[in-house]
């Protein structure tokens, strides 16, 4: 689905990734650790694009597709679809105007995702202005769902958010990746694949994941079984993993 | 009361008076438009290019949501009909010589020697609309009227008195425009505006001129105790020159007024835009707020709050998008109290479009051109609401070209 070549991207000339070699496979859920600046935000706003991340080497494919130079709303038609961690305010840009124009080439209910999502109030609120972390969060996702993404980056979805909304949020994840995408193909595990950044890990209560990275100072460190992983890191944090690497190299 | 005489004198005085802001227009190179024109029993008769000019300014030919319907053509009225028996709707000559009273309301809120539009204006006896929602009336339905040039290298002068009486409601939607084909003009509109005590006024007034046009409204409106006045301004297409300030004396105990001005400035078009507010009582409010964009012309943006009663609160926001090099915004915000207890507040920005919000939009897949006139649908949203459909869709086609040309 997602191949990532030895990619190295900086920010105002300074490196951020370096070198990175990364795969999401076909309907499996990739999971990101790493410190806080290690570059896993970064990471993924290279992958849809977005202005500011310069690319100096390497390259996306995607579907075999070398997307690497393609502009961000081309690589949403190809699949791609993001929740980044803050998003801009949209002053006058009513919440219920813009999923219409996302889903506008599709059927979609938009007053049922709404009502599931409990956004229904804020439909005709300007997006993003004003909403808490959850709220944000929600909205994010009623907009993705409107979208239907083959492939969801999903910028530490349950940051900012309170116990009762991680776990809306976690199952409302697992249901869109469990769900029918334009690329869905029926043998794979799942319909669509993820990248997903997380901290705690608290999403995995909800979402099962495939397979894991750790990202250290803008390098892969390594790529393992997830939950193990998360285990490694909650006992030991990121030391470990450096040395580990270290070693290696 | 001032005598005909002296403000003959006055204005004879101004008529060189160059405005305080604005290109100096000499009005020697127009011809003053005519005084007869053609009737229009009805707006349906008009020929479809004709209706298709109204409908661009808000104007409906089918009245059928409209209380009253009023269109002055150059220098005269060539229909006005009304259809709710409680408001008043006529030209204001026909008005001054019904109403006896009302000689005190006309030249009273505007000064006529403020500069040499306001001269040119009394000197060339303007007509023009005057309404009136007598004590109590609550109109359901807007009233509508239209001022049109309909030829080139005239001056337009008109006067209008609006008065919205004790308690009475009444909405009035303005469009003022050209023929089509007319590029050069000039439009001296005065508008003296009255709204007595717990009466409500909503006033939307389009604009749609052409590329060659000098504009120069002159519009000062008195509220008092417990009165409200809500001013919507929209200008979206090219004109030359735009230079208008109105101001709102709030003058009785409570009283409320909001501006809303929306605005694009093509390229060659200088928009001097401004409302003020005098709070000459105490507890009374006013927002003034400005959403501006320019695509290579000029804006400037003034606001001026002067809070001389106590417990006085205004808000003043302006701002403006500059979406291609060659184009200007200048905000000139102005706040002014000169009692202790009020509270004035300002916020200004201007710039562009942030990169951010254009991309986030592309990652849902919305090209950069449907990004872009999204955001500026959205920034020019300040919930005018009441506009009819057609208007809508042509505002909507607007933002949609200023999208497409920003890219």
């Amino acid at each position: 689905m997602l191949e990532i070549k030895d990619l190295t991207v900086e920010i105002g000339g300074r490196k951020i990734l370096n070198k990175v070699n990364l795969k999401v496979e076909q309907g499996s859920t990739t999971v990101l650790f790493g410190p806080n600046g290690a570059g896993k935000s970064a990471l993924l706003m290279t992958l849809m694009g977005f202005s500011g991340y310069d690319i100096v080497s390497g390259q996306i494919l995607f579907k075999g597709e070398d997307i690497t130079h393609l502009s961000v709303n081309e690589r949403a038609e190809r699949g791609l679809g993001i929740m980044t961690q803050r998003p801009p305010n949209l002053t006058g840009v009513k919440l219920k105007d813009l999923v219409k124009v996302i889903s506008n080439d599709h059927s979609f209910d938009t007053d049922a995702a709404s009502k599931k999502l409990d956004m229904e109030r804020f439909m005709d609120r300007d997006v993003n202005v004003g909403f808490s972390g959850g709220e944000i969060k929600r909205s994010e996702l009623l907009q993705l769902s409107a979208q239907n993404p083959c492939l969801y980056l999903l910028d530490e979805p349950e940051s900012g958010v309170d116990l009762v909304s991680i776990e809306e949020i976690g199952t409302t994840i697992d249901e869109l990746l469990s769900s029918r995408s334009k690329c869905s193909v029926d043998h794979y595990k799942r319909g669509n694949s993820a990248l997903i950044i997380t901290h705690t890990g608290q999403v995995l209560d909800y979402v099962e994941p495939d397979v894991g990275y750790i990202l250290c100072n803008g390098v892969v460190m390594c790529r393992g079984n997830p939950r193990e992983m998360l285990k490694e890191i909650k006992a030991h944090g990121y030391q470990e993993c450096i040395k580990c690497k270290q070693a290696i190299l | 009361m001032q005598t005909g005489n002296s403000l003959k004198e006055k204005a004879e005085k101004a008529i060189e008076k160059s405005a305080m802001y604005g290109e100096d227009f000499d009005l020697n190179e127009f011809e003053v438009a005519a005084k007869e024109v053609p009737q229009t029993e009805d707006l349906e008769d008009l020929d479809d290019e004709f209706k298709q000019t109204l409908l661009n300014v808000g104007v409906l030919t089918d009245d059928k949501e409209r209380s009253g319907s009023f269109l002055m053509l150059d220098n005269a009225v060539s229909h006005s009909s009304l259809k709710d028996p409680n408001i008043e709707l006529m030209s204001l000559h026909e008005a001054l010589e019904k109403h006896d009273w009302l000689k005190d309301y006309s030249w009273n809120l505007v000064a006529v020697d403020a500069d040499k539009y306001t001269a040119k204006s009394y000197l060339e006896n303007a007509n023009g609309y005057f309404i009136r929602a007598p004590a109590g009336q609550k109109s359901s339905m807007p009233v509508q009227t239209c001022l049109m040039m309909g030829h080139k290298d005239v001056t337009q002068t008109v006067h209008n008195i609006l008065i919205v009486e004790e308690d009475a409601k009444l909405d009035v939607i303005t469009g003022c425009t050209t023929k089509k084909g007319v590029e050069r003009a000039m439009h001296l509109g005065i508008s003296e505006i009255y709204v007595k005590k717990g009466g409500v006024l909503n006033f939307t007034m389009i604009h749609n001129w052409a590329g060659d046009v000098g504009v120069r409204p002159r519009t000062v409106i008195h509220l008092e105790e417990g009165a409200s006045f809500v001013n919507n301004y929209i200008l979206l297409k090219p004109v030359r020159s735009i230079q208008s300030y109105p101001t709102a004396i709030l003058d009785g105990e409570g009283a409320f007024a909001r501006f809303h001005t929306i605005a694009v400035a093509h390229p060659g078009s200088e928009l001097d835009l401004g409302s003020r507010v005098l709070f000459n009582a105490p507890n009374t409010k006013a927002e003034l707020i400005s959403r501006t964009i320019t695509t290579g012309g000029k804006v400037i943006a003034r606001g001026e709050m002067v809070a001389n009663k106590p417990h006085c609160k205004g808000h003043l926001e302006c701002h403006g998008l500059v979406l291609k090099d060659g184009g200007t915004q200048l905000a000139i915000p102005v706040l002014e109290a000169n009692v202790a207890d009020v509270e004035l507040t300002h916020e200004a920005a201007v710039g562009r479009i942030a990169r951010e919000q254009v991309e986030y939009l592309m990652a849902r897949g919305l090209s950069e051109e449907d990004a872009v006139g999204m955001i500026v649908r959205g920034f020019l949203d300040v919930g005018i609401t009441g506009l009819p459909e057609e208007l809508a869709k042509d505002i909507d086609d607007t933002i949609a070209q200023i999208g497409k040309d920003a890219i």
